[in-house]
């Protein structure tokens, strides 16, 4: 075990997690500095330094996930930058799919494209869909495009041309143009940053890429430059969004690749328990407090997809944002969050966000001036938090101001005590909740029947066994740290580097040599990034996507090792049928299958965590104190234990109604749930009556 | 209801909703239908025993608003209660009884409490619809001058019984349709996404300790009702009149309506409205009142749901024998081109009651197309293929925003990526782009369309099939707002090109396509000038 730094700059705050090397955490939490990051992290660095008695040029690694670029795209304070695309296809970035995210709203918004139609140029040439020329890359108009993109003041500049993911050939002889003139202008290409077909997510991956290029280029330099002005002189790394880790260099390349890092983290927080524990199907849950997001884990390893959006708009509909197309854990995220804003709508339903009352003014019970009624009201009415053990400083929970603010959202709407509105609101969050994970297993082609929950967040373990319940799941595990779950997560994940690119060709007539030709290509721009951060044994992943003809979604195939040879067409129509089977229930005869695109990942080997036996049954600790909680299955108010988490020792077990409290969030027990401490700190909860099943 | 009820009725509610989320999904996952993926151009609903529908996805597409609501009635009666066991399938594909023309199959499963006990109590049904890529005939478009022409028929009949596969049926299927492999899937997905609505709805009646649908749907019906009935209130009760010119096939269509308004709901009524065209493009009555129910819920009541109760205020009328009142056996494959104008229509005879919140007219008809590609040369074989896509104009500026540049309305379709149309078939998809000065100036400006450039290729020509609309008829502006500008079609040597009904593309010729922009609102010497001079800016207008 070595000294390492896992730093994670959220909205709010600014995570810093040091690893010792008897393998043992020291945390500490400070705010965001918005306007130069950097400082926050190194503030919580030398913090946690000085309290662990650790020289900072003793540490090896600091691995680092931001926000950065994620704000930086909302709030749309990226550099000037200008879009180069083919002639014809100026607009595809504003016209989007040509539909409307939202079918019942005549004053819908659009969101508006990231580099507006003045500061978008065209030039003449064209590929065909094989990566051949039908028009010729003209270097004298380009020359005479570069000099009005000179005169423009633009920082930054995108290139995206139609079937560029076939053929870079133009893309690259434009970059060479402009870089003989213009050399301090970044430039971006589409062909590197995303070489997957579908015009409209491509050029707007690149162009977000450009566009957050500049100014996170000079942050990361800057944050090297001062840890290395501290004496930290060890590598710095940044986790992707796909849930590895990468070189500065890397990262100041292809920025865009950061966006929606810090989620990741948390995924590989949930991954690594889930491997603890031999947990083979896994549905994560981390709740804070603006929104919940679920990912689904199956053999250790995050869900991942190829294609995301940012910034959705409007109730984090589909649809409403900006779709990034790059290697990505898989995650659904919605407006459920501790600060949620409770309503009724015209129908006379109780209605949880989108809108969050934030840290600012906050639920009305902070007392900081909020009026509406949020989640956190709710469980501060139920008795679920309470100024006693509420961890928050400088926050004097109010439970009457909480009372009051239910009955002026909710509870007069619908002629409902406190009490009442309360579980209504806190049945409604959790109802949303659950019925999003379903969803999600859906449209994942998965049924949630036999997989475990695990939950951190702030607002996680309040509802999580609410959730275990709704989900008819046996188990959750609650892991220690749960707060800087994120931060944690970053010190677990390997080197890694996902290369993905669009290569079309079917069964009927098959290209081998092409399909060999691209994961021989594949594999080696990924063993690239990764070797600029390790030597370390590698392991390599390939898959490609197939569909039927006709079909427009793909489902992702395992390749085995080895090139394709002339049997290639029927060993993949095999195991495509035999995968669709699994997704689907059934195959179809006798179609075409085509294959769409094919990614290699290569990522170094990280030893599986020691595994920890589940202890399922303990000696029960009895609570030295208690409070009225709500208790949702008898429907009922009661007396329920109040138990601090650090005195449970591995082996005790908390018997429900009860709350376990910690400095970050309180476990709820419902009087059915059982909890039981493990010898790592997490907690395994699960309901008395499924206790058989648990064991088996 | 006491408080504690009232919640649990509000989260079986939400659950039904989300059931009814899966149940779509379920179907978009497994389709081979484009306009379903692309278009979620289906739909998935929950129905109580005697079929009135308890909750609906939310899907792309509001031509199955309350078509499919409709069709579990005719189910119940045709099938006959006494024959409906546990493990039947149900099917049809009739325009009149299912959503309005052969492609769309509706399938209907019952559900039943205690199915394999000695008393099976049947407590409601799933019911999903979904476009097929193929039914026979003549395939996708107008041609055909009466509906046996259009394809196969399947009148409401088993496609299970008691668990058994209807194989007679399956096999009849096979026979009289292209793409038999992709349509029969399409059938099972259907029958699959409806068992997975069944299997969540008795999951969930069994953790809340329900033994029927009922006293939840009473439930929905009732806070639906009230909600839908004081929506309406904000039309001051009277009748409204609205008239509107279209292309139509072969000569203008008018559309008229008379719009009655009372303290129990809102009547349409078509007659005025012209009669039949010899094409396909004629519309069942149940489509059209799809589109003026759409066009009153996203007007005055956008944050209802779809059931029993928000739609049963919505009725509508008209003389059998006009064109929104097509009769078996006239042929009706495509239609959506003139069913989409009945939002336009109706929010025209809105807008004298509440001109605050009903745009302009807009494109209104998608311009899609089908590119039939064949061999340019005889010396040259080449296998057919066909090329398929969805494009919209802009759409009619709002009260208080312009008009959304070449966004589909009413329909919900998704365009398809050039890259990805240019891999699957021989077109060069030369320009896509923002059509400049198209859209209706005003106080707020209309959306632009956009223009669209396309050849065969690989030694390919194309039979191209069109039915475009608003190329004699432009979308008008309202309230002083100016017309945006009408759509055209011509070949890239200039030559103009038929706009409806099909016509070749040389192997070395291009077609270009200027589709239409919507219509303006308001007087344009309003118009805020930080707008004018961002138009301007940005060549939106020059």
């Amino acid at each position: 075990m070595t000294l390492r730094i896992g730093a994670d700059v959220g909205g709010t705050f600014t995570d810093v997690v040091l690893e010792q090397a008897t393998g043992g955490y020291v945390s500490t939490k400070v705010l965001t500095t918005h306007e130069a990051p950097e400082l926050g992290i190194l503030d919580g660095i030398v913090q946690i330094a000085t309290e662990a008695n650790v020289n900072l040029a003793d540490v090896e690694q600091i691995i680092h996930g931001t926000t950065l670029a994620t704000n930086a795209l909302i709030e749309r304070r990226g550099a000037r930058t200008a879009l180069v695309t083919t002639n014809g296809f100026r607009d595809v970035i504003e016209t989007r799919t040509e539909s409307r995210f939202e079918q019942y709203d005549l004053n819908i918004v659009l969101p508006q494209p990231l580099i507006s139609r003045a500061d978008r140029y065209v030039i003449n040439e064209r590929l065909n869909a094989r990566g051949e020329v039908l028009i010729p890359f003209d270097e004298t108009e380009a020359r005479t495009l570069i000099r009005q993109l000179a005169d423009g003041g633009y920082e930054s500049v995108a290139v995206g041309f139609i079937h560029s993911y076939r053929n870079p050939d133009h893309e690259r002889r434009f970059r060479d143009l402009l870089r003989e003139t213009l050399p301090d202008i970044a430039c971006s290409l589409s062909s590197e940053v995303s070489p997957q077909m579908r015009e409209f997510e491509r050029f707007n991956t690149v162009c977000a890429n450009a566009y957050v290029q500049p100014l996170m280029a000079s942050y990361l330099i800057r944050l090297r430059d001062q840890l290395q002005a501290r004496g930290a002189t060890c590598p710095l790394y940044l986790i992707h969004s796909g849930g590895g880790l990468m070189s500065v260099e890397s990262a100041a390349e292809f920025p865009v690749r950061l966006v929606e890092s810090g989620p990741a983290g948390g995924a590989i927080f949930a991954a690594d328990l889930a491997a603890r524990y031999g947990r083979d199907r896994v549905l994560s849950y981390d709740m804070g407090g603006t929104t919940a997001k679920i990912a689904l884990i199956e053999h250790f390893t995050p869900q991942t997809a190829k294609t995301f959006e940012v910034d959705r708009t409007a109730r984090f509909k589909k649809g409403s944002g900006m779709p990034i197309s790059i290697p990505v854990i898989e995650m659904i995220e919605i407006g459920a969050g501790g600060g949620s804003i409770a309503s009724v709508d015209q129908l006379g339903q109780i209605r949880i966000g989108p809108h969050s009352a934030g840290s600012e003014p906050g639920p009305a019970s902070y007392g900081l001036g909020g009026i509406d009624a949020t989640v956190t009201d709710a469980n501060v009415q139920l008795g679920r938090l309470h100024p006693d053990t509420f961890g928050a400083k400088n926050i004097d929970l109010s439970p009457s101001l909480a009372g009051e603010a239910i009955i002026a959202s909710v509870g007069r709407h619908l002629g409902m005590d406190a009490d009442t509105a309360a579980v209504g609101i806190s049945e409604v969050v959790d109802e949303n909740m659950a019925n999003a994970a379903r969803v999600h297993a859906v449209e994942n082609g998965k049924d949630l029947s036999g997989y475990s929950m695990i939950a951190f967040g702030g607002a996680g373990p309040i509802h999580a066994g609410r959730l275990l319940d709704k989900l008819g799941l046996d188990e959750l595990l609650i892991p220690e740290a749960a707060g800087v779950g994120s931060a944690v997560g970053f010190l677990r994940a390997p080197f890694a580097y996902e290369a993905i690119r669009s290569f079309y060709t079917s069964t009927a007539g098959f290209d081998v040599d092409g399909a060999n030709r691209v994961l021989s290509e594949l594999e080696q721009e990924a063993m690239s990034f990764v070797r600029q951060g390790t030597d370390a044994e590698v392991v390599i992943e390939r898959q490609v996507s197939m569909r039927y003809k006709g079909q427009g979604w793909e489902i992702p195939v395992r390749l085995d090792d080895g090139t394709f040879d002339e049997m290639a067409s029927e060993l993949l129509g095999s195991q495509f049928t035999k995968a669709y089977e699994e997704f689907f229930g059934r195959a179809i005869d006798d179609l075409t299958i085509e294959a769409v695109s094919w990614s290699v990942r290569v990522a170094s080997v990280v030893a599986l965590p020691e595994p920890v036996t589940l202890r399922t049954e303990g000696t029960e600790f009895a609570a030295d104190h208690h409070r009225t909680i709500y208790d949702p299955v008898t429907g009922e108010s009661g007396s329920a234990g109040v138990v601090h988490r650090s005195a449970l020792n591995p082996g005790q077990q908390v018997n429900g109604p009860a709350v376990i409290v910690e400095e970050q969030t309180t476990t709820v027990l419902a009087s059915h749930h059982r909890a039981v401490m493990q010898s790592d700190g997490a907690l395994l909860v699960y309901r008395a009556a499924a206790s058989q099943e648990v064991q088996a | 209801m006491n408080p504690t009820e009232e919640l649990r009725y509000q989260v079986m509610w939400n659950r039904l909703i989300s059931i009814v989320e899966e149940q779509a999904l379920t179907l978009v996952r497994t389709s081979f239908s484009t306009s379903v993926r692309e278009a979620g151009d289906l739909s998935a609903g929950v129905f109580d025993q005697t079929g009135r529908m308890v909750a609906q996805a939310v899907t792309g597409t509001p031509g199955h608003v309350n078509t499919m609501a409709a069709a579990v009635g005719h189910f119940i009666n045709d099938i006959g209660p006494e024959r409906i066991y546990p493990g039947d399938v149900y099917i049809t594909n009739d325009p009149w009884k299912g959503t309005g023309h052969l492609h769309d199959i509706t399938v209907t499963t019952p559900v039943f409490t205690n199915p394999t006990g000695s008393e099976p109590t049947l407590i409601g049904f799933f019911a999903s619809t979904a476009h097929v890529v193929d039914v026979g005939g003549r395939g996708y478009g107008p041609e055909g001058r009466e509906v046996y022409e259009e394809g196969l028929r399947i009148p409401i009949m088993k496609w299970a019984q008691r668990g058994d596969l209807n194989t007679d049926l399956v096999g009849l299927v096979r026979a009289n349709v292209r793409e038999a492999d992709q349509v029969v899937g399409d059938i099972h997905g259907l029958a699959a996404s409806n068992e997975t609505g069944r299997r969540r709805l008795l999951a969930m009646l069994d953790e809340f300790s329900l033994e029927r649908l009922d006293e939840l749907a009473e439930f929905v019906f009732d806070r639906t009702r009230t909600a839908t009935l004081n929506a309406l209130q904000a039309v001051p009760a009277g009748t409204y009149h609205n008239t509107m010119t279209v292309d139509g096939y072969d000569t203008p269509i008018t559309l008229q309506v008379a719009l009655t308004v009372s303290g129990e709901g809102m009547h349409a009524d078509f007659t005025g409205t012209s009669p039949i065209s010899s094409h396909g493009v004629n519309v069942p009555l149940t489509y059209a009142q799809a589109y003026f129910t759409y066009a009153m819920l996203v007007a005055l009541a956008p944050e209802l749901p779809n059931n029993f109760a928000s739609l049963e205020p919505f009725t509508v009328s008209a003389p059998p024998g006009v064109i929104l009142n097509a009769q078996d056996p006239d042929p009706v494959s495509v239609r959506h081109v003139i069913g989409h104008f009945v939002t336009d229509l109706s929010f025209g005879a809105i807008a004298q009651a509440r001109p605050e919140v009903v745009p302009a007219e807009g494109a209104g008809a998608l311009w899609n197309f089908q590119a039939s590609a064949r061999q340019a040369s005889p010396d040259d074989p080449k296998p057919p293929v066909e090329v398929l896509m969805f494009n919209s104009g802009g759409t009619g500026a709002r009260p208080t925003l312009d008009g959304l540049t070449a966004t589909a309305f009413p329909s919900g379709v998704r365009t398809m990526s050039a890259e990805a149309t240019e891999q699957v078939g021989p077109i060069v998809i030369w320009r896509k782009e923002i059509r400049e000065n198209s859209g209706g100036a005003g106080q707020f400006r209309g959306g632009l369309g956009q223009t669209i450039e396309i050849g065969p290729a690989d030694g390919y020509q194309f039979e191209f099939s069109a039915m475009f609309d608003r190329v004699d008829h432009p979308a008008r502006g309202r309230a002083g707002g100016a017309d945006g500008q009408a759509g055209r079609v011509y070949l890239d040597d200039g030559t103009p090109f038929p706009t409806k009904g099909v016509a070749t593309v040389a192997a070395d010729r291009r077609l270009i396509m200027e589709l239409p922009g919507g219509g303006g609102f308001g007087d344009p010497a309003d118009r805020d000038p930080e707008a004018v001079t961002n138009d301007l800016r940005q060549g939106y207008v020059s």
